[in-house]
């Protein structure tokens, strides 16, 4: 039986909220939830470190300093903390940084949490604030949203490709379906390919199921180094085999092929080449989906489909829970719901609850190497973490 | 109400003045004083012709704060002549269906009040190129 590497970074402990619309719930409790119930997991381990995940709390609750507002408000004070900001990438930025901190052998232990609170706000400011994470002179200053430039990204990707108007729907399909055995998801109904044809347009050709929702909500992971694993642990730790990020352009115009995401694919590749693996090992991948071209566009970044071609994943099985390549295992961020900065943490907390056997309806049979991945902006930034369950039950 | 902020890039948003790479001979917008593409120092300034043909397009229906008055407008990603894509909106489509591939012209329009009592932004948009000539 395996033993932990001393080297190793393991997750001890995850906690999610549900996404939703939590109108009694706020920013500092959202996080709140999240740490115990990741701290619980770990029999109440108090961190040295604290990472916090969000993107727009400045913006929608005049909140900064998040750091330190989680640390003081979770009972602690004295953790050192800071906040990690990467627009969409906030979550996987984080983990990367408690994972190279622990990695330096400074400490020992560290806790990640992302949250996001924006349902405080109306939508008009909601989309001020997300624009914040494009080209500000450039792209946000024209009027552009992030559904506006996923739609423009979506439509070229149909036409260079020659691919037919509902390609990207396997993706909503998928998120939806896998959705409905998650009791913490936000949208929890089935929906059909006659759905996604008939379904009302949000900025052509983008349409109600090719956006995720935006909402209120708050993940949590927890990390130890392999040589200070507490004993008695209720789950076998998850190591984190890979880690990398990389950056490309900000503005969707200025990457040299909008089509393709080099930092996306970059970090992939270095994510498993640190773990020594290749993309056919992969048994199960969360990735970007607040869109549905991000999901097309993932797959080809990662190596799991050739250029142009990602979507046809989507209508061939290849990514349904029973197939090959499992995505969105508990919605993704299409159903289960998208918490901002706060997702990449949901990603990597859901693929932990896999590994570890946990998932119930929802579990991919024998799932040991597990892949997840967020993206900032229009794959502007790319935080990638390779999972592997090496360690089992005692 | 930022004056200074649009005030420095009066020349990329009413005039579309980028720079030329002199080592690569790269055409660069907006002007970023190193070269995306080598590398190397960039400060040259260069003219576009403000010519493009539509990359992709949509249109934008749920509006960020400021620009609700002129929803629902389109919006658009255009390939310069010269090379670089740009971010802009559509305007003087009329009837006109727009296509990929559809030739443009820049011209400068309002993009937005800044602020409710604000200086108006100005910049740049561009419309369908008439009968072939600008």
């Amino acid at each position: 039986m395996a033993s932990p590497i001393p080297e190793g970074i393991y997750i001890v402990g995850v906690g999610m909220t549900p996404v939703g619309e939590h109108w009694e719930t706020s920013l500092r409790h959202l996080a709140l939830e999240a740490i115990q119930t990741a701290r619980a997991e770990a029999g109440g381990l108090r961190p040295q470190l604290l990472y916090v995940a969000n993107m727009l709390a400045p913006a929608l609750s005049g909140q900064s300093h998040l750091g330190t507002l989680v640390a003081d408000f979770a009972g602690l004070r004295g953790a050192e903390a800071m906040t990690v900001e990467a627009a969409g990438a906030s979550g996987g930025a984080a983990l990367r940084q408690a994972y190279l901190a622990l990695r330096s052998g400074e400490a020992e232990t560290a806790l990640v949490v992302g949250v996001e609170k924006v349902t405080d706000k109306g939508s008009s400011e909601v989309e001020s604030a997300l624009a914040t994470a494009k080209d500000a002179d450039y792209e946000a200053v024209h009027g552009l949203t992030d559904t506006a430039q996923a739609a423009l990204w979506m439509r070229r990707y149909l036409h260079e490709h020659g691919a037919p108007a509902d390609a990207l729907a396997g993706f909503s399909l998928t998120a939806h379906r896998n959705a409905v055995t998650n009791p913490h998801a936000m949208y929890r109904r089935a929906i059909e390919l006659e759905d996604y044809r008939k379904a009302g347009m949000v900025s052509e050709p983008l349409n109600l199921y090719d956006a995720a929702p935006l909402a209120d909500g708050a993940a949590a992971v927890l990390l130890v180094r392999g040589d200070r694993l507490p004993p008695g642990l209720p789950h076998p730790p998850t190591r984190i085999a890979g880690s990398a990020m990389s950056t490309a352009a900000l503005a969707l115009h200025d990457q040299v092929d909008p089509l393709w995401m080099p930092a996306a694919a970059e970090s992939a590749g270095r994510a498993l080449q640190q773990a020594g693996l290749q993309p056919e090992d992969v048994q199960l991948f969360e990735l970007h989906d607040r869109f549905s071209v991000h999901a097309a566009l993932s797959l080809e970044a990662a190596g799991f489909a050739a250029r142009g071609r990602g979507w046809e994943l989507a209508h061939n099985g290849t990514i349904a829970l029973q197939g090959r390549l499992p995505v969105t295992t508990f919605g993704g961020s299409k159903a289960r719901g998208d918490a901002g900065g706060a997702t990449g943490l949901y990603q990597v907390a859901e693929a932990v609850v896999q590994l570890q056997g946990r998932a119930g309806e929802n579990q991919v049979p024998g799932a040991r190497v597990a892949l997840v991945q967020c993206l900032g902006g229009a794959g502007g930034t790319a935080a990638t973490h390779l999972l592997v369950q090496e360690l089992e039950a005692a | 109400m930022e004056t200074s902020r649009h005030w420095r890039l009066r020349q990329q948003r009413y005039a579309l003045v980028g720079e030329v790479c002199p080592s690569c001979e790269q055409r660069i917008f907006p002007p970023r004083d190193l070269c995306p593409d080598c590398g190397e120092e960039a400060r040259e300034l260069y003219q576009f012709s403000g010519r493009g043909e539509v990359y992709s397009f949509t249109t934008v229906y749920q509006a960020p704060a400021g620009f609700e008055q002129e929803a629902p407008y389109p919006m658009a990603m255009v390939r310069l002549e010269e090379g670089p894509l740009v971010t802009a909106q559509l305007t003087d489509l009329g009837d006109r269906a727009v296509q990929i591939g559809m030739p443009v012209e820049m011209v400068t329009r309002k993009l937005r009040a800044d602020g409710e009592r604000g200086m108006l932004v100005y910049g740049y948009k561009f419309r369908p190129l008439l009968n072939g000539k600008s």
